[in-house]
């Protein structure tokens, strides 16, 4: 198992050629409240770095940003059915969707963990 | 806001004191200003169930003499020649084709008329009263609180006796803990509560003060605009601005009887005939289906996909835990329960135009017990 970030504040954790998408701690704390969220539906096709998902806060709406390409296999369920567990467990139960990877190589851009999160440390 | 370098920004007479306290600190009208604390939520929730301390120091405050009330009713459509004493009055700032250019409240004084005007607008405002020959002081050195809340006139009162007596939309001045203090029962937020003008320089010690008390927390400008929002009260720059006439506002009640016959103030021509014959938008309340907020800028539309309107603000309303908002439309479309379809980034709403305030008003009125 591999755990990766994006500097759009996405983490990925791959086990074999699938792979959990959702986003960081830092990315909720900034959104603040979440109440309102949306996954891509199950054999949806994402490219890297295009739209994936919608997280809504009080205040503002963000896209979710695929960290890489692939066919959606499942999307979580309890994100929609409360938003909150966005923000109080991003980096486990609030995960937004697992992804078929097309590409694995495409991870390899991709920040670990501590690189991750020194790097949000400097923001 | 967020391109403006913060080299440019002001800082608030509480500025170390918010930070101190957790405050979020982001760039609105021109000043370091707290969004957040806690959450929003979670600060919304507090104002409307205990007592919520907001910093409005960002706004402006004005004393006109008394002696310039006719030079006023050129610019404000309120009846300022026969104002009572300490009752603050919403009015509005009007240009000559009847649009607003800000929205205020004003309070006939024993030392002047003062007015109280939004922080984004306030230097126009300034220019405004200067190009009309209004002479008028900038009381810069005031600081402005809110204490908003059901026991916010409970707490305000244990320092500044007398405060209770008042009802809405009623002021005075008063002594609060050693500092003179002005202190209106009024504030933007829909509940029961006040605001408090008090010299800068004590502003840090009354919010220690006021904080001290447990029914009492910190709220920043997020829960401000959820609770103004539900309260069906719009925001200048947002749900007004200077194409928005005070029909189209759903703000007629700012158009005085007398000024209705009199006329003579900025934009009286265009705005008496609406008054009388409506006008072609109306601002409105509606809900929406689902529980993703619909903001503003999205487009109205009608049952056959035209544009009717546009949405002004928008929001999740943490009191009916669902999404809220305000815009114009078409006002045949502004009945309540008129099906309206919203779209935001491609995607349709369903949303239904809805009677404001979306959360009852609780303001303390003289004969009621509420």
């Amino acid at each position: 198992m591999s755990l990766y970030f994006t500097k759009d504040h996405e983490w990925i954790r791959v086990e074999g050629d699938t792979a959990t998408v959702g986003i960081t701690d830092h990315a909720q704390g900034q959104l603040g409240d979440i109440v309102f969220a949306e996954a891509p539906e199950a054999g949806k096709t994402l490219d890297k770095g295009g739209e994936a998902a919608v997280v809504e806060s009080v205040k503002a709406a963000s896209d979710v940003y695929a960290p890489a390409s692939g066919e959606v296999v499942e999307a979580n369920p309890a994100i929609a059915d409360d938003p909150s567990v966005i923000n109080t467990d991003p980096e486990g139960e609030g995960w937004f969707f697992k992804l078929r990877l097309a590409d694995p190589s495409e991870l390899d851009g991709l920040m670990d963990e501590a690189a991750y999160r020194a790097w949000v440390e400097t923001l | 806001m967020a391109d403006v370098p913060d080299t440019d920004l002001d800082t608030l007479p509480l500025d170390a004191w918010h930070r101190t306290r957790g405050g979020r600190m982001v760039p609105f009208a021109g000043y370091h200003m707290p969004v957040q604390y806690e959450g929003i939520i979670a600060e919304h929730r507090w104002t409307r169930s205990h007592a919520g301390l907001f910093d409005v120091s960002h706004m402006g405050q004005l004393l006109v003499p008394l002696d310039e009330a006719e030079a006023l009713e050129k610019l404000l459509p309120g009846d300022l020649l026969a104002m009572k004493d300490d009752r603050p009055k919403y009015s509005l700032l009007l240009n000559e084709a009847g649009g607003i250019l800000d929205d205020l409240m004003i309070t006939r004084r024993t030392d002047g008329f003062y007015v109280v005007v939004n922080g984004a607008t306030k230097t126009g405002d300034m220019a405004v009263l200067e190009a009309a020959g209004v002479p008028f002081a900038y009381l810069a050195e005031q600081a402005l609180l809110a204490l908003q809340g059901p026991e916010a006139v409970d707490v305000i009162a244990a320092h500044a006796p007398g405060v209770a007596d008042l009802s809405f939309m009623q002021a005075g001045s008063f002594d609060l803990a050693g500092t003179q203090a002005w202190i209106s029962r009024s504030g933007y937020t829909g509940e029961d509560g006040v605001e408090i003008s008090l010299p800068a320089s004590a502003a840090d010690r009354i919010a220690d003060l006021l904080l001290a008390d447990e029914r009492v927390l910190p709220i920043g400008l997020g829960a401000r605009d959820s609770l103004r929002l539900e309260a069906g009260l719009p925001l200048y720059g947002h749900d007004l601005d200077e194409q928005t006439t005070p029909v189209m506002a759903d703000l007629s009640f700012a158009v005085n009887k007398r000024r209705r016959t009199d006329g003579g103030f900025a934009g009286a021509e265009r705005i008496l005939v609406e008054i009388d014959q409506g006008a072609v938008q109306k601002r409105i309340g509606f809900t929406v289906e689902g529980r993703q907020p619909v903001r503003e800028g999205a487009r109205i539309l009608d049952s056959e996909g035209n544009e009717v309107g546009r949405v002004t603000s928008g929001g999740f309303s943490p009191s009916l835990e669902a999404p809220i908002g305000m815009g114009y439309v078409a006002t045949g479309l502004a009945e309540p329960g008129s099906a309206l379809t919203l779209e935001q980034r491609g995607k349709l709403f369903r949303a239904a135009v809805t009677a404001m305030p979306f959360v009852p008003h609780r303001y303390h009125r003289k004969g009621k017990s509420q």
